[in-house]
Order: structure tokens, then C-alpha cells, then sequence
């Protein structure tokens, strides 16, 4: 459809001029505004926002664009019109003072008319001619006009009317808003979009579950490319605003920059921090330490000198600082310093929309670089869980798109379904789960993905300290996961086992080593004694030698004595 | 809202004989509607209230802010301001019984659809 609308366009030449609304969203999905000098229908159910769109649309022609305006209501009278904007900061009065708008009321009240004819709406045209004569309008609004139907008793002849009040409007040149009530079968009760064709606005408010959600659709704009989705708005401090969230086109600058999570071994797991500007999803069962980390998140960025948000939708302020006191944060002083926001509001008891529009103000007046949602689950209390997502994309969207780093923690029962449905929407989703094991409970934490950066796939034990979070290695045994005193048990039994070995080995060098001395020692009295062998053993040669000298010279004596032969068998005999 | 289902019921009991009708016709300029009702409203006046009525005509065109101040959103529209309560009877006054009942000099038969 957006594609023929396109080339529509383009056959009709250049775009049409527009009137910017000053409403934040519809004049991006209008793509400017809405058509200059044509009609345009908004046609919605009852507290649709109807006349706040139309009230809109002047305000902000009389204060911003130096176009004066008419209102002209069938619904309230002028002051009660005025009393109902005032709070959105719309001063009727003042600009009616300045002769930047005329507010015109008729009441028609059915009962008293009785109809006997045929008539027209002269006066209204003389009315409306005349006001817009004397402030010198651009832009009008008739809210709702529909009223007149069944009001007279001929209906032909006011639908007769009412295409001519339209064709009368864009002859006069004003570019004007006429409002419908939401029918059974057609756009509005009367088929009004039958007379009004340039451009039909469609707003629609569900109720569910108590909670308003309210949708605006721009079912046509003739002439014109537009976003054809049904896009949600609210109505916030500051009036209606659309979040066009589905035509946010996914081109938010990615920065290189890392952003410290406020614990030193987490960042070193998610490759050294995330990345600025990226989406950090924080899911875990209760008390798994989810506020813990954000308020680490936090406390790191006001540590930097940087302003921080944080969204408490389950806690109040008070016990949040109280708790984080114990961790050893001390974020009372960066609230007094005013580097810290705290907002803590229930979405289930204002509404997810009035929730996000007030974190859409909230994130204008801070401009924090870092925020926290704490404990988006319980956006889930407040709608349906396909509401409940769009509304957490749109959160992330917002936050995103003004290059906040932003952490949401939300209760999971702990596996990898993500309660909220938003893990595609997240850069990084750590993991907080129970263990229970040897009677308690302890916490482990998981990097699930990190995009873009080399991540730990260990799992880490995470434990509150009066310091802080510290992570600590988790042990691995036979059972599974070791945590907590079961963690230090093994411990203390590895330490035990380490220092027995220690022991043993000592031991068993000093017995080597006594042994070698004994060894080294027998070795010298060995040696000492095989040298004095061997000198026995030279002295004893010796003396066979000299004995054996002293008989050769006995005999020689002898045979000299004998005057005998020497006979060499002599020696035999004897 | 009550005051006028109240007034319904009061368009069932004739008024009282002395009572005069103060009546007011909305028109803009001459048109034949405008012209139309003119006449309905003289000759019915005269046929069923002659001397006991007074008409007034306001042509919005001559002060064009009067519209808005007495609400009058149709042209031709008859206000009765007396007797009380005030009522609107809207249209070129062509359909005789239902501008009686505008005048309170009939009963209303049924509500209107």
C-alpha cells in the first residue's frame, strides 16, 4: 500500500503541502502533517482523544505557527473545554485574549427541537465565516459534529449540509479537523468519511485488564505516502503523543565505545563491558540479584561523572537505596548530586501508556547515558503479553534511539524463555538462576548471547558482598554446579588435598635425601676401607717379594755352604 | 434532560387562556426556506392564536455573532420563548401539526423518531 502511495504521489507531482500538527509522532507517520486547506476526519470511540488531537492541532497552529484558530464544539461548553487542557498546559483563554482562537459551543439538545421541514446550517456557516474572519484563521476544528444527525429530523438534509460545510471549508482555505464517533459497521456512526476524503484518522482505545491502550491509525491520506500501521499514542503532560515505534527504521548509530556494568569480571565476561547505547536484558527468578546489578549499572556511571535513570516499577526509591546501602552503594549521594534520577512508578496502576510517556519525559529532562527499568515483568500485569512486549520495545526504542545504554532486569521463572518476550530486542541477556543445593540457595549467572562481542561461556557464581556484587569461578564436580558453602567446602577439601600432598612430598624428599646421605656415607667408608686393602694388599707383595729374595739368598748361601748344583726341581722336592 | 421530559408532559395540558405566545424566528437574508416559514408561522398564528402572539425575526446575517450566543445552529428556526419552557421547532414550519406541537396548542402523539 505504501508502495502505491508512493508512486501516487509522484504521479501528482510534488508532495502536498502539509500543517504540522505539533503532535510528537503523527507528523512523522503523516509525513509532515496534515493536508493544507483540506479536511480532515479524526474518527475514534468516546475518550479516544479525539478533541485533545483537535485541541493539538490549534494550540499548536495559534502558539507555534502564527495560525490563529476556531474550535467549534458540539460536545462541551467553551470553559469546560478550557478546563479540561489546562492541566496539558493549553492556555485557551490566554490565546482567545491574544486573538490567536476563537472557541465557539452549541449545545443541541434533540429534545428541544422539533423539526417540521426543510432548513440548512446557515448560521453555522455565518458563525463559523465570521470567527474565522476575525481572528484571521488557517486552521479549524469541529468537534464533533456528528451531533447534528437525528437532531432535526431529516438526516438526508444534514448530511446534505455537513458535505457542504466540508467543500465551504476547503474553499474558505482553512485546513480544519472534524471529528466522528466510532460506528457499528463504518469509520464513524454516520458515514461522515463519505464527505471527507482527503485524509481520515482513526483512533481507537481499548480497555483491557483496566488499562487503557489507546491506537491511531491514518486509514488514508489522499495524495500522500504514510505509515499505514496502527501505531500507538498516549496522552501524556504534554498532550497526545504517537510513538511511531514500528517505523523507527533500525539505523541507531552503533558505537564502538564500551560501557562498564559496574562489576569488573562481568565486564571482562561480555568482552569488556557493553557496548554504549546497546540494550542489556537482566532476567532471573526473585532475588536472584537482578536491582543488584542495576544499581552496580548505575553507580558506575554516576562514578564516572555521567547522569543515570533509574525506573523502579516494583520498588519504592527508598528501599532500593536502603538495600543498595548494604551492597556498599551509596547512591543517596549521586541522587543529591543530581547525577541520579529515581522514578519509581507502578505501570499497572497508571497505565503502560501514561508509563511510557512519562519515561519518554523523563529521558528528554535527564538525558542520562545510562538507564535502568527494574522489573519490567510487571509491565506484564498491566496488559497482555503482546502488549506488554510492544510496550518494552518501545521502551527500548526510546531509550535506543537517544543512545542510552539501558538495562531492563525482568522476572523469568530462570530459563531461556524470556518472560517479556524481548530477548530479540536485547544486545546482551544475562542470566541470574537459583541453585539450590545442601539446603540453600545460590546465585549463578550466565552471559546468554552479547552481540558483537566475544563473550564468556562459563558460568559464574555471583555473590552479594557488603562491597558489592563479585563473581566468583563456580566449581564444576560430579553433582553438577558447586555454589555457595558446597563451593567452599570444595574449597577448603582441594586446599586440604593440596596441602597433604605437600606435606607427603616433603616427606618423602627428606627420607630420599637422609638416605642418600646414609648411602654417600657407607660409599666413603667403603672406599676408605678398599684403599686400605689396597695398601695391605701393596705392603703384603712387598714382603712375599723380600721373603722370597731372602730364601733365593739362604739358598744360595746354602748351596755355596753344600758346594751343591743349583737344581731348579729342588724346590719340588721340598 | 429531566426538565425537558418534564416538558413533555406539560405539552398534554392546554395552557392557560391568558397565556401570550412569545415567539422568536432565526432566519439569514430572503431565502425561500426563510420566506416559507414566515408564512407557515403568520397564517398558523392567526388561525389558531390571533391576538395572543407576538413574532420577533432575527436575521443572523445582520449580526452574525448571534448565532453562536443563542445557539441556533439551523435557519429557519422558531424559538418559542413563552410559554415555558422554552422549545425549537427548526424547518420551514410546512408541516402544520408538528409546528401545533411546537406551540404547545397540541399534544404531542408520540415522541419523535
Amino acid at each position: 500500500m505504501d508502495a502505491q502511495l508512493a508512486g501516487l504521489a509522484k504521479a501528482r507531482g510534488p508532495e502536498l503541502a502539509k500543517e504540522p500538527t505539533g503532535i510528537a509522532g503523527l507528523d512523522q507517520v503523516t509525513g509532515g502533517g496534515l493536508p493544507r486547506g483540506r479536511v480532515t476526519l479524526v474518527a475514534g470511540s468516546a475518550g479516544a482523544g479525539k478533541t485533545l488531537l483537535g485541541l493539538q492541532f490549534l494550540v499548536a497552529g495559534a502558539r507555534d505557527n502564527a495560525e490563529p484558530g476556531v474550535l467549534l464544539t458540539f460536545e462541551e461548553s467553551a470553559a469546560k473545554v478550557a478546563a479540561n487542557v489546562r492541566s496539558l498546559g493549553f492556555d485557551l483563554d490566554q490565546l482567545q485574549r491574544d486573538g490567536l482562537l476563537v472557541v465557539l459551543s452549541f449545545r443541541v439538545e434533540p429534545a428541544e427541537i422539533v423539526g417540521t421541514g426543510e432548513f440548512d446550517f446557515e448560521p453555522l456557516f455565518v458563525t463559523l465565516d465570521e470567527a474565522i474572519g476575525r481572528v484571521g484563521a488557517k486552521r479549524v476544528v469541529l468537534d464533533t459534529i456528528e451531533v447534528l444527525f437525528g437532531a432535526f429530523g431529516d438526516d438526508s438534509i444534514v448530511r446534505g449540509e455537513l458535505s457542504r460545510l466540508a467543500r465551504w471549508l476547503e474553499e474558505r482555505g482553512v485546513t480544519a479537523i472534524v471529528t466522528g464517533e466510532r460506528g457499528e459497521k463504518g469509520l464513524t456512526r454516520h458515514g461522515m468519511e463519505e464527505y471527507v476524503s482527503d485524509c481520515v484518522i482513526s483512533l481507537d482505545h481499548r480497555v483491557r485488564e483496566d488499562v487503557s491502550t489507546r491506537r491511531l491509525r491514518v486509514v488514508k491520506y489522499r495524495g500522500s505516502v504514510h505509515g499505514t500501521n496502527e501505531y500507538p499514542f498516549l496522552i501524556s503532560a504534554s498532550g497526545l503523543v504517537v510513538l511511531p515505534v514500528t517505523s523507527i527504521t533500525l539505523d541507531y548509530p552503533a558505537p564502538q565505545e564500551r560501557v562498564s556494568l559496574g562489576v569488573a569480571r562481568l565486564d571482562h565476561m561480555v568482552g569488556g563491558g557493553v557496548f554504549r547505547g546497546s540494550t542489556v536484558l537482566v532476567s532471573g527468578t526473585a532475588g536472584t540479584g537482578k536491582t543488584s546489578l542495576g544499581a552496580h549499572l548505575v553507580n558506575a556511571a554516576c562514578g564516572r561523572g555521567e547522569r543515570a535513570l533509574l525506573v523502579l516499577l516494583e520498588e519504592s526509591p527508598e528501599q532500593v537505596l536502603r538495600n543498595m546501602r548494604s551492597l556498599g552503594l551509596d547512591l543517596r549521594s549521586w541522587t543529591d548530586s543530581g547525577l541520579l534520577r529515581i522514578w519509581a512508578a507502578r505501570p499497572s496502576s497508571i497505565g503502560l501508556e501514561t508509563h511510557l510517556a512519562a519515561l519518554a519525559d523523563l529521558a528528554g529532562q535527564v538525558a542520562p547515558s545510562v538507564a535502568v527499568l527494574d522489573g519490567v515483568a510487571s509491565l506484564a500485569f498491566a496488559a497482555s503479553a503482546p502488549e506488554t512486549t510492544a510496550m518494552v520495545a518501545r521502551q527500548v526504542d526510546l531509550l535506543k534511539a537517544r543512545g542510552i545504554t539501558t538495562m531492563m532486569t525482568a522476572l523469568g521463572d530462570g530459563d531461556e524463555t524470556s518472560a517479556v518476550g524481548v530477548s530479540s530486542l536485547v544486545d546482551t541477556w544475562l542470566l541470574l538462576r537459583n541453585a539450590e543445593s545442601n539446603g540453600e540457595r545460590n546465585r549463578l549467572l550466565f552471559v546468554l548471547k552479547s552481540r558483537g562481542s566475544a563473550h564468556s561461556n562459563q558460568v559464574r557464581e555471583f555473590v552479594l558482598t557488603d562491597h558489592g556484587i563479585e563473581l566468583v569461578d563456580a566449581y564444576i564436580g560430579p553433582e553438577g554446579v558447586l555454589t555457595g558453602s558446597a563451593r567452599l567446602a570444595r574449597q577448603a577439601a582441594e586446599r586440604d588435598a593440596a596441602r597433604r600432598q605437600a606435606d607427603d612430598l616433603d616427606r618423602r624428599r627428606r627420607d630420599l635425601r637422609r638416605s642418600i646421605a646414609e648411602h654417600e656415607a657407607r660409599l666413603v667408608a667403603v672406599q676408605d676401607e678398599l684403599a686400605a686393602q689396597r695398601a695391605e694388599l701393596g705392603r703384603v707383595d712387598a714382603r712375599g717379594l723380600e721373603q722370597a729374595a731372602d730364601i733365593e739368598a739362604d739358598r744360595a748361601a746354602m748351596a755355596a755352604q753344600r758346594w751343591a748344583d743349583a737344581a731348579p726341581g729342588g724346590e719340588v722336592r721340598r | 434532560m429531566s426538565q425537558s421530559r418534564a416538558a413533555d408532559d406539560a405539552d398534554g395540558t392546554p395552557p392557560d387562556p391568558g397565556q401570550t405566545w412569545d415567539l422568536r424566528l432565526y432566519v439569514t437574508g430572503r431565502s425561500p426556506k426563510c420566506q416559507r416559514a414566515m408564512e407557515n408561522l403568520r397564517r398558523t398564528c392567526e388561525e389558531n392564536l390571533a391576538g395572543r402572539y407576538r413574532i420577533e425575526v432575527v436575521d443572523l446575517l445582520e449580526n452574525p455573532r448571534l448565532a453562536a450566543e443563542d445557539q441556533i445552529l439551523a435557519v429557519p428556526t422558531m424559538v418559542r420563548k413563552l410559554p415555558l419552557p422554552m422549545r425549537q421547532v427548526v424547518g420551514d414550519l410546512s408541516d402544520t401539526d408538528r409546528l401545533l406541537v411546537g406551540l404547545q396548542l397540541r399534544p404531542s402523539r408520540s415522541k419523535a423518531p
